[in-house]
């Protein structure tokens, strides 16, 4: 039992070196910006841009500090009078269409766009398509 | 009778699905985000010296016609460490390296420096990551070849191993 | 030797479901009945046999016993008890046995309880599930042993991911699991009735009751980890669009979609072609769940450790499962008769419109989780998140609301509107006072929310409906079942809506005693204390909440720190403190201490959201599954049986 404990004792004490830095975050990481419409606007558009070295979070979500920095990134230039599209479109501009969780629409998603509208057309005509085709007692088919 | 061929769709739409799925098993996720701010010039920046006995890092500095490197490092990246042999190696070959210190304090980048050695001509201190942010780079450590105009060329991400070197000063080479 | 002997029963439980299969095939072939009497006591064993062997890893887990290697990973002597049982499935090979012990129990229950289906439809269901059995149990025994044994047992274990250490989260993936696997036996009498040709109102009644039962769970199981997931993560996101979460929702959108088509199957035979499609999708999409879970080829805060190898084992599982079940839907159902016909303007109209709009969102929700593949195929890595579901699904979702109160009003076969004039106006009504109050003094309320809110309170209003002019006392249960589900819907939808809109977020870097003023209330910032718990540290802090009416409430967030076991990092959570009031939620969270300017050290960052009727969602998500239970309940022939047996008992006093 006490050689378990040193055991758990020692690994408290000797942790590895973490690859983590020991600046605080950056002013605007966890400071809302003094307009609240502008601040809306800046949250809005955090929650819809994606953490870098993150597991799938917006930076709107996450203490990553890389994330705290593009969040006072973006807050920074919705304080210095930038529309949210012009930065959005300046992170896509460095880190490609993966920094958005909005996706574009160009011809490699264009299915993803239409491609729901499509499936409800197909479905709908398979479903009721007898009705084009004549008269009363027509319907769908169980 | 509804038509046959109807009934088959769940089944082609399955296929679509599994058609997805052995593509990923096959060409595994490739996790890197890789910078899209290639062949366009470097942003502009003013950072200050990282330490004390080291110059800041100026954008207008790295357009003075030679090709150069800037290696984007903080002293608590451990990798960073490993990429220190190749760096000086690059700076025996002649080749120009600027660093940049991602959110660290002055004392633990003297440390870093004291441990590792220092090849670098000057270190810009990025607090806030924002030159990084600026570049297109994700993480640390990372690379930038820079042409002698500014304009930044290929990024190398992660740590420079002891075989690229001779292709990175020949890339360099061909550069103006 | 328990680790064995959990072995070797499983073991034997798979050879009694290749007994079964086996058993099943020459019976179904040749007719020899003999061999038939093997395939339900063969069942029963199986379900057993697995039940006893899972009761073996969680006895393995009770004892912290190292020496077995999924223990050694997972567990740790000082977790609490709760927390060590609930290690056995929160990883890989647990929860892999775990869904074995459901598909065995569940085609056990089968074989025990069903007893009005024809005899080779139900041996054939019952070999079907045999197969899906068979499958998962070679899975599990050759590439994810949950008893294998580590050659020197260390001496204690790597622990349990600390933010998994939470009571709510012990019982998620059970619930989660049992409504994924119940769906196994939908799939399973769907195959059977394919099979042997029975698609009719019979299959369907045996089915009701397991889609019912396995989608109250997953709707219990999906709030759960939501709600979790918001007073966890502390950030208060209650639903992010991830992979993982996705591939929960679709088999859930499935069930709903199932549960109202094996209805009209049962009562009225019709339908029978959708509801053997969705009885097949649903159990798939289950399983392609599990795939994308365990084979690592999604990014998500959920994953389970990636292995490729795993994943191709799956895929060819799947395979042959999914597109077995698929080809023989594709040669059998167009043998199906005719139904009866029906005008779009009838109860059958709108389910299948209500199974179209569901399986829509279905293959919307599984199009926006795996097209990141497609694209990068194409060459472009993008990301998918809240910006495509809001805007694609939403729409579909509010429309599918609307039919959803159109549907009761509406007679079989042909309506002519009569009801649905007489009674909507009123939930017209109340959702256009809704939308005209939030133009008119909601300030900036975004286009989805505003119409969220409008739906709601249409739906609110109009799920009610049905039950004017009846005499409550004895409207079936069933229809109770219904109005209450589709009420919690809109209470659900109503707080989505609501927190969107209206939400109020304070982030300061609070000095002790300063206020931060959030929503109605005062919040003063007393100070912080350090906490020691049972394995963990933690930094308390103590705020004090107060409305402008004088009621004070005292807050504590706290940040935990649990050492790293064995040489790992020590990981920090966030412990999100709660004020629920009538209105909604306060949410505070205790962040980093802050070094200020003028040097002081006692400022922490703090973070508080006012968040209005956000309970609601999860009272909705309860109210659906109360709902789902009293139609479940009111179908089960139970309360008849007894009835039947009172009054026998009666005659035979008297005979």
């Amino acid at each position: 039992m006490s050689a378990r404990l040193l055991l758990l004792l020692a690994a408290l004490f000797a942790f590895p070196a973490m690859a983590q830095d020991r600046l605080p975050p950056a002013p605007y990481a966890y400071q809302q910006l003094a307009d609240p419409a502008q601040e809306a606007q800046a949250k809005a558009l955090m929650e819809t841009l994606r953490c870098l070295v993150c597991q799938g979070q917006s930076i709107a979500d996450s203490d990553a500090p890389l994330a705290g920095d593009m969040r006072h990134e973006v807050r920074s230039k919705i304080a210095a009078g930038e529309s949210p599209d012009a930065i959005r479109t300046w992170l896509i501009a460095r880190y490609g269409n993966w920094v958005s969780y909005d996706p574009p629409f160009d011809a490699a998603t264009a299915l993803l766009w239409l491609g729901p509208l499509l499936f409800l057309a197909l479905g709908g005509w398979l479903a009721f398509g007898r009705f084009r085709r004549g008269a009363d007692e027509e319907g769908g088919e169980a | 009778m509804r038509s046959r061929w109807v009934l088959f769709v769940p089944l082609a739409i399955m296929g679509l699905l599994f058609g997805a799925f052995v593509y990923r098993l096959v060409t595994p996720n490739d996790t890197l985000i890789r910078s899209q701010w290639i062949d366009k010039p470097m942003p502009l920046f003013d950072l200050p010296p990282a330490t004390a006995g080291v110059e800041g890092l100026k954008s207008s500095q790295l357009a003075d016609g030679r090709p150069r490197l800037v290696n984007i490092f903080a002293s608590w990246c451990i990798p960073c460490r490993a990429e220190a042999p190749q760096l000086e190696a690059l700076k025996a070959a002649g080749v120009p390296i600027d660093g940049i210190a991602i959110r660290d304090r002055p004392e633990d980048v003297a440390a870093f420096l004291r441990e590792n050695g220092n090849p670098f001509d000057r270190i810009g201190a990025d607090m806030q990551s924002s030159v990084q942010i600026a570049l297109g780079s994700s993480g640390v450590p990372e690379t930038f070849l820079i042409d002698g105009k500014g304009i930044i060329r290929e990024q190398i991400q992660g740590v420079i191993l002891a075989e690229n070197v001779p292709e990175i000063v020949a890339r360099l080479g061909a550069m103006k | 030797m328990i680790a064995e002997l959990g072995l070797a029963l499983l073991w034997i439980a798979a050879a009694l479901a290749c007994l079964s299969l086996v058993a099943a095939i020459v019976y179904l072939r040749s007719g020899k009945g003999e061999l038939a009497a093997l395939v339900r006591p063969a069942s029963v064993a199986q379900g057993a046999l697995t039940a006893a062997a899972f009761g073996v890893l969680i006895a393995l887990f009770v004892r912290s016993d190292m020496s077995v290697e999924l223990v050694a990973r997972n567990s740790h002597s000082l977790k609490p008890m709760l927390f060590k049982v609930a290690g056995a499935w929160g990883n890989h090979e647990g929860s892999m046995l775990l869904w074995l012990t459901i598909l065995g129990l569940s085609g056990a229950l089968v074989a025990l309880f069903e007893k009005r289906l024809r005899e080779d439809t139900l041996i054939a269901t019952l070999a079907a599930q045999a197969a899906l059995s068979l499958g998962f149990f070679a899975f599990l025994l050759f590439s994810s042993n949950p008893f294998k044994r580590l050659p020197i047992a260390p001496p204690d274990g790597q622990g349990l991911n600390p933010l998994l250490q939470d009571p709510g989260l012990a019982f998620h993936p059970p619930t989660l699991y049992i409504g994924y696997v119940g769906l196994s036996v939908a799939f399973s009498f769907a195959v059977g009735a394919l099979v042997t040709r029975e698609i009719g109102p019979a299959f369907a009644r045996a089915m009701r009751p397991w889609v019912l039962g396995s989608w109250i769970f997953l709707t219990l199981g999906i709030a759960a980890g939501s709600y979790w997931a918001y007073y966890e993560l502390g950030w208060g996101g209650w639903w992010f669009w991830d992979p993982v979460e996705n591939v929960s929702l679709i088999p859930w959108l499935a069930g709903a979609a199932l549960l109202h088509s094996v209805s009209v199957t049962a009562t009225r035979n019709a339908l029978r072609a959708w509801t053997v499609m969705l009885a097949v999708i649903a159990f798939s999409m289950s399983m392609v769940g599990t795939f994308i879970v365990r084979s690592g080829l999604l990014t998500s805060v959920h994953s389970f450790a990636v292995d490729p190898e795993r994943g191709t084992f799956l895929l060819v599982l799947m395979a042959l499962y999914i597109g077995g079940a698929l080809t023989l839907f594709a040669f059998r159902a167009g043998a199906v008769a005719e139904g009866k016909k029906f005008a779009l303007l009838s109860r059958e109209g709108s389910l299948v419109i209500n199974n179209l709009l569901l399986t829509t969102i279905l293959a919307l929700v599984l199009l926006g989780t795996l097209y990141p593949i497609v694209a990068e195929a194409m060459g472009e890595k993008i990301s998918i998140g809240p910006p495509y579901y809001n805007r694609v699904a939403g729409p579909l979702a509010l429309i599918l609301c609307l039919v959803m109160v159109a549907g009761p009003l509406l007679n079989w076969r042909r309506d002519d509107g009569r009801k649905l004039w007489s009674r909507l106006p009123a939930a017209v009504l109340a959702g256009a006072a809704v939308l005209f109050g939030l133009v008119l003094f909601g300030g900036h309320v975004g286009v989805l929310p505003l119409l969220g809110m409008t739906v709601a309170a249409v739906v609110g209003v109009a799920s009610l409906a049905p039950l004017w002019g009846r005499n409550l006392r004895r409207t079936p249960l069933p229809t109770w079942g219904m109005v209450i589900a589709h009420f919690g819907v809109a209470v659900a939808l109503a707080g989505m809506a609501a927190e969107s809109a209206f939400i109020k977020e304070r982030l300061v870097a609070a000095a002790p005693g300063e206020t931060v003023k959030v929503g109605d209330f005062a919040v003063k910032f007393v100070g912080v204390q350090p906490v020691a718990g049972p394995n963990y540290t933690a930094i308390e802090g103590t705020l004090v909440a107060t409305t402008s009416s004088g009621d004070s409430f005292t807050l504590r967030p706290a940040a935990r720190t649990f050492p790293g076991l064995m040489g790992t990092p020590p990981t920090e959570t966030n412990e999100a403190a709660l004020l629920t009031r009538p209105g909604g939620q306060l949410y505070a969270v205790l962040g980093q201490p802050v070094t200020d300017a003028d040097g002081r050290t006692d400022r922490y960052q703090l973070r508080l959201w006012w968040k209005p009727l956000v309970w609601w969602i999860w009272l909705g998500g309860g109210l659906i599954a109360v709902g789902g239970t009293l139609a479940l309940l009111g179908r089960a022939q139970l309360l008849a049986l007894w009835r039947a047996r009172r009054a026998r008992r009666k005659q035979e006093r008297f005979a």
